[in-house]
């Protein structure tokens, strides 16, 4: 399979005062077109911001990252921006909904940023919706919804643009286990149906099995893989 | 954008209606201002700068004698003169002040004031009628009063023989005035005045307003006018009429300073609950921002989206108040229209407040943008 993600030497690290706090060390990782990973790990291992700079929302201290041919590690904040909202679909673990807009206008978001027109906008924010099993809830606000609702909403909004990738942190952190395991279960169908790339972070390992692979991290390295 | 922009107003309404209440309200006390402080100074800016008033050198209060009329028309350089007594009427209640001028050498009205504008005719009738009186048309329109009409004219000064204050006076003539449109008087005649059987104050003037043949030599032609009484029981004192209205113009001022300063201080108050409600929305809203960002949305549009918050929050308050303002302009300035003829908000206000719109705006947006400018999107995703 072509490689959709190529991490080399990745490091993170941050400021706390005047003590350097490595979080992520000369990390290096292939994710291919389809896959669908899942990172584990205890909390501080470092997997939220492996994820966070995948996705282009932080910056790494050193190293390269990869995605479809283009090293994101050296775009700036708009450039990333930009391509985040060509590239990327971000799948929140508090759905991170806005909770004055109804379900169809949430979705519709990303698209404000395209040249599509109104109608075209509609139409496609209800098409995903409709992919994610919400298409007679269109016009709830986030708060006429369940968890498990706002979640698949949240989902629409993240593949309404087609996006190359799917970053999901924690997507099920916040759910029942009927409400996540349906959630799961639309995102397993979005890897092989779709053929959407996933790299979801979770502590659940029951939601980790769903995945193609999983990755360990501890204090900033990848310490096993599993398939 | 605007959707998600009128929606994150109005999703707190009771917030939302405080906070533009008192933007409006801002701005209602800003048309007051305005209208008050160009109903005081609004027209005097434009009077004639070839006219001199003479007076008592003692106090502007204290008359001199009427003869001094003749012998300052005879003074070089002094093209006409006329003079004036106040007569401190009123109409029909007290509390309806008429400002009311009696006027030797009515011939020579026009010429000294060469503002005022009337059918010549009716010019040349008020000449003619003894009780006759010329009213600017703004005093006869707050009186309903018309050419032809006789009324009462009272005086809380003057008195006859008999005790009676009651001066009868027929309109001859409706008056406007040029450039400041400030017809808010009656002109009457002195002679009718003086012949009455008056109990005290016979033979005396308040005020000679004469005009000069060459206004370079205003105050060269003041001085051989003073000249003229010195040494006498009645000095004169004769300046410039702008030198006089600059005086008013002065004491204007500092009410006007003192307005200015206290619309100022509401426009800070202002400042503050607008820039508070402001970043507490922002605040409120600091993952959202961040997941729009996460999106895509680009720096300058999220910062544009707040600027824009700001802009409509400020601009809603601030047209409802100039509007709710010139209404009541309207409405108090229609009640007291012959005190203040001039008020209504001028053109020049509604610009400045449209500026101060903006200026507002900017400045209570300015620290929520700033802090969302800089957001750091990890950071901001986890504020929830």
């Amino acid at each position: 399979m072509t490689s959709l993600v190529n991490i080399q030497s990745l490091s993170k690290t941050y400021m706390r005062g005047k003590e350097k706090v490595p979080v992520l060390q000369t990390l290096d990782l292939d994710i291919p077109e389809g896959d669908f990973l899942a990172l584990m790990g205890p909390s501080g291992s470092g997997k939220s911001t492996l994820l966070n700079l995948i996705g282009g929302l932080d910056a790494p201290s050193a190293g390269k990252i990869l995605v479809s041919g283009t090293d994101i590690s050296t775009m700036g904040e708009d450039e990333l921006g930009r391509w985040r909202a060509d590239h990327v679909g971000y799948v929140f673990q508090m759905y991170n909904l806005l909770p004055v807009l109804t379900a169809q206008k949430n979705v519709e978001l990303p698209l404000l940023l395209t040249n599509l027109s109104a109608d075209e906008r509609k139409k496609r924010a209800q098409s995903a919706l409709q992919l994610v099993g919400l298409g007679e809830r269109t016009m709830h606000k986030p708060t006429e919804l369940s968890g498990g609702q706002e979640q698949r909403v949240g989902i629409a909004r993240a593949i309404v643009t087609d996006p190359l990738l799917l970053l999901c942190d924690e997507p099920t952190g916040d759910l029942d286990r009927k409400a996540g395991d349906e959630i799961l279960d639309l995102l397993e169908a979005l890897n092989t149906q779709q053929n959407k790339t996933i790299i979801m972070v979770t502590h659940d390992p029951k939601a980790a099995e769903r995945a193609k692979r999983v990755l360990h991290l501890e204090k900033g390295q990848l310490v096993s893989e599993a398939s | 954008m605007w959707l998600l922009l009128w929606e994150n107003l109005t999703c707190k309404r009771v917030r939302l209606i405080l906070t533009v209440a008192s933007v409006a309200v801002a701005f209602i006390l800003f048309a007051l201002a305005e209208s008050f402080r160009y109903a005081l100074v609004g027209g005097i800016e434009v009077v004639g700068e070839d006219r001199l008033i003479t007076s008592n050198k003692v106090a502007i209060t204290q008359p001199i004698p009427a003869k001094y009329l003749q012998r300052i028309l005879t003074t070089p350089g002094v093209k006409s003169a006329v003079s004036t007594n106040w007569l401190g009427g009123y109409y029909q209640e007290e509390s309806n002040t008429i400002i009311s001028y009696g006027i030797q050498n009515g011939a020579q009205m026009l010429d000294v004031y060469p503002e005022m504008e009337l059918p010549s005719e009716e010019f040349q009738n008020w000449l003619r009628e003894r009780t006759g009186a010329l009213v600017g048309r703004t005093l006869a329109e707050a009186q309903n009063w018309k050419v032809g009409d006789v009324i009462p004219m009272r005086s809380n000064i003057w008195l006859l023989a008999d005790g009676s204050n009651t001066w009868e006076m027929k309109i001859t003539g409706i008056f406007d005035i040029t450039d400041t449109g400030d017809s808010n008087r009656l002109y009457y005649h002195y002679d009718y005045y003086n012949e009455a059987s008056l109990q005290y104050g016979a033979d005396q003037i308040a005020q000679v307003i004469s005009r000069v043949e060459n206004k370079n030599q205003l105050m060269d032609v003041a001085q051989e006018i003073d000249a003229l009484f010195a040494n006498s029981d009645t000095e004169t004192k004769t300046i410039s009429v702008k030198a006089a209205t600059q005086g008013y113009v002065n004491q204007i001022g500092d009410i006007g300073h003192i307005v200015t300063l206290i619309v100022g201080a509401v426009f800070i108050t202002i400042l503050l609950v607008t820039a508070n409600t402001m970043s507490q929305a922002i605040r409120e809203r600091t993952s959202e921002l961040a997941v729009l960002k996460t999106l895509g949305f680009s720096r300058f549009q999220v910062t544009e989206l707040v600027m824009r918050e700001s802009l409509t929050l400020i601009f809603l308050g601030g047209v409802i108040g100039l509007i709710l303002g010139t209404v009541l302009v309207q409405v108090v300035g229609d009640s007291i229209k012959q005190h203040l003829p001039m008020m209504v908000v001028p053109l020049k206000a509604y610009v400045v407040g449209l500026l101060l719109m903006l200026f507002l705006s900017v400045l209570s947006g300015l620290a929520p943008a700033i802090s969302v400018w800089r957001m750091k999107i990890t950071t901001a995703l986890r504020h929830n």
